[in-house]
């Protein structure tokens, strides 16, 4: 899965999880900049991350996530 | 719609809360609203979240209550104005594992673990008698599950120090105020983890990320569980079983096979499948549900299946048995008419996709398990679904399907008659019709619950509402109990009304429909004058309240003999009768006691 496919795929979680379909997100967006992103439906974006893609993160390595490039990446790295 | 609340659950429940939420709501108007009071151990919010759209799903939309993080005890045995305010019709207690106090060290004498489990279970019970007495509304409490890791291996389960061990008798003790207090229910997160699968369950990234006693994937499973016990409580369970036959109830058509070549019985291991089959069908009786046929045959081959001498379904288990070529849908319409009820309160089981999709279509109601390709997966395909979630069982329910064959019974005999009276006097009535009696009050509220079409008021009661009223000078409560010469019906009717001055205001009557068109509702009427004449009050006011299922009633006290003296926009209608020219309307029901108290 490309860059641009993982990005595709996140941005529709993105839009189901905070319930607004105009949100789009680039490597750099960052929690404080999207509407409602807290701990909490961090979560919850990070389950349904894990059951769309397939794949399972470690609490290492999503405690210090700083932005979506980072969660991308982590999805890639997961995938292979 | 319906696939997305039939199992297996996908994570677009919680993913997509906010959507799914919106489309509930917009497809419905006739919602039941409660509040609900989630007492969490743990983190709640998807929690919550998941069991709304649960119950939007079954009809009931909610307000919930969410203590603060793992304050469920504190939110419970302290002063709580939020909560009091709150005035919660349920009270979900969400603790798991995590919240035990203490476990067991090796160390510890036996009496010192039998005081610890004493002690636990303490804490628990003392905070349940105090809700039920602040609040008197029902309570579900999770039960806990088994431990992620075991110190001893399999001694844990042995051991009075294994955790295991320890969990269980825990376990037992909560079952057993279960079984000696109303009001409370279980929700059995034992089970439901080992369904679900343990180690997926109790994940630990969600308790050490966010505090989650499970994980998010398994939400979805603890929503629909603590649901179906809510939805039980308000009457929204299944009450009728229509029943495919060809490659449904056993291997093969019948028509195209003959009967000889069915796969069905214990010769074959397909055969064995089936019989297993139907034998999980069959136990349902003993709720109370109704076993139907619909099928595409002709009656002779439907009948020469059913009579096979090795059928655990024989022709005496089922109430009605459609067998003919016209759609499914309108087959289960027919049933549900002929037997009082509506296609909503049916499962359809059938084998065949394209027949389970015509009355998913035709009948947005009726629930339609997804049986899959595999026929020793039928009985989990309805089994996880909790249609018919049992919270109450009551005497009457063993005896329900005896009660509607009864019917048919009677239905035989009326056509036999030219006059109707002359029918209705053929069936030697005989009625019980006395004030709330403690007897019946499981009976009393489970009606109050489960009536929708003969219901002029559609209140809810609990069980503790319905003694509250039967103890109260204020009320003037009736339950009517009918038997003929078919047999017994078990409690049928029951009407309530608040004394205000000289007049009576009714504000609870309903019937249940197996008895309509019996004249009971006169006989309840006539008894209710009687009582009302004994304490001075000279008028009855009644109210009718549309819903979407109750315009069978919407001139019931004109019947009655009432003028109707307002109306509103919503079709709500008042209605009056003065009691002075009041005459006896029954003659056809033996009244065999009236006071009994």
């Amino acid at each position: 899965m490309s860059k641009s496919d993982i990005f595709e795929k996140l941005t529709g979680i993105f839009q189901d999880v905070f319930d607004d379909g105009d949100i789009t997100i680039s490597e750099t967006t960052t929690a404080a900049e999207i509407d409602g992103w807290d701990s909490l439906t961090h979560i919850t974006l990070l389950a349904t991350v894990e059951e769309e893609f397939g794949v399972k993160f470690s609490m290492k390595a999503v405690q210090h996530l700083q932005n979506v490039g980072e969660l991308a990446e982590l999805i890639a790295e997961g995938l292979q | 719609m319906q696939d997305r609340f039939t199992p297996p659950f996908s994570g677009e429940l919680l993913a997509r809360y906010q959507k799914i939420r919106r489309e509930l709501l917009a497809e419905s108007t006739d919602f039941l609203d409660k509040r609900i009071a989630v007492l969490g151990g743990s983190t709640t919010h998807s929690v919550i979240q998941a069991l709304d759209l649960f119950l939007l799903h079954h009809g009931i939309r909610c307000t919930f209550y969410e203590s603060e993080y793992a304050q469920y005890w504190q939110d419970a045995m302290f002063p709580n104005r939020e909560l009091e305010e709150f005035r919660p019709d349920v009270i979900y207690i969400h603790t798991s594992n995590r919240n035990i106090t203490r476990c067991p060290l090796l160390a510890d004498r036996p009496e010192e673990v039998d005081a610890m489990l004493e002690e636990e279970y303490g804490r628990f019970a003392a905070m349940w008698e105090h809700l039920a007495e602040q609040y008197g509304c029902p309570i579900i409490q999770n039960n806990f599950e088994y431990p992620d890791w075991r110190l001893m291996g399999n001694r844990e389960a042995s051991d009075i120090h294994g955790r295991v061990n320890y969990i269980t008798r825990l376990n037992l003790l909560f079952a057993g105020y279960a079984q000696t207090h109303r009001n409370f229910y279980l929700n059995d997160l034992n089970y439901l983890s080992a369904q679900f699968g343990l180690e997926r369950w109790s994940d630990p990234f969600f308790w050490h990320m966010y505090k989650y006693a499970l994980s998010l994937p398994a939400i979805p499973y603890l929503a629909q569980s603590v649901a179906n016990v809510v939805k039980s409580l308000y009457g929204k369970n299944k009450k009728a079983l229509a029943l495919d036959l060809d490659d449904t109830l056993w291997g093969g058509v019948v028509g195209d096979d003959g009967p000889e070549n069915l796969q069905v019985g214990q010769e074959t291991s397909m055969g064995q499948v089936y019989s297993e089959f139907q034998e999980y069908l069959k136990a349902h009786k003993q709720l109370g549900v109704i076993l139907n046929v619909v099928s595409k045959n002709e009656p002779e081959n439907a009948m020469a299946g059913l009579n096979r001498p090795d059928m655990t379904i024989t022709p005496d288990d089922l109430v009605m048995i459609k067998a003919n070529w016209e759609p499914k849908s309108r087959n289960l319409e027919d049933i549900a008419h002929a037997l009082s009820l509506l296609p909503e309160s049916f499962v359809f089981v059938d084998d065949n996709p394209a027949e389970r999709e015509i009355v998913r279509r035709q009948l947005p109601g009726t629930a339609v398990p997804e049986m899959g390709e595999r026929p020793e997966y039928f009985i989990r395909a309805i089994d996880r679904m909790g249609c018919f979630e049992v919270t109450e069982l009551s005497a009457d329910d063993g005896a329900r399907h005896e009660m509607y064959r009864q019917n048919a019974a009677r239905s035989r005999l009326e056509s036999a008659f030219a006059d109707y009276g002359e029918y209705l006097r053929s069936l030697e009535m005989r009625a019980e019709i006395c004030p709330f009696s403690p007897m019946y009050f499981s009976r009393i509220a489970q009606l109050t619950n489960k009536s929708n079409q003969f219901n002029l008021t559609t209140r809810r009661f609990t069980q503790g509402e319905i003694q509250s009223m039967a103890e109260d000078s204020r009320y003037v409560t009736l339950y009517g109990r009918l038997a003929d010469k078919f047999g017994d019906n078990g409690v049928v009717s029951v009407a309530a009304g608040e004394i205000r001055g000289d007049s009576l205001d009714i504000i609870l009557w309903l019937m249940s429909c197996r008895v309509l068109k019996r004249d009971m509702e006169y006989a309840m009427m006539d008894q209710l004058v009687r009582r009302c004449r004994e304490l001075g009050i000279r008028t009855l006011v009644g109210y009718y309240f549309p819903t979407a299922k109750n315009d069978m009633v919407r001139e019931f006290y004109a019947g009655q003999g009432f003028t109707r003296i307002s109306q509103e926009q919503d079709g709500s209608t008042v209605w009056r009768l003065d009691l002075e020219n009041y005459e006896k309307k029954n003659h056809v029901i033996t009244i065999e006691s009236t006071e009994k108290e």
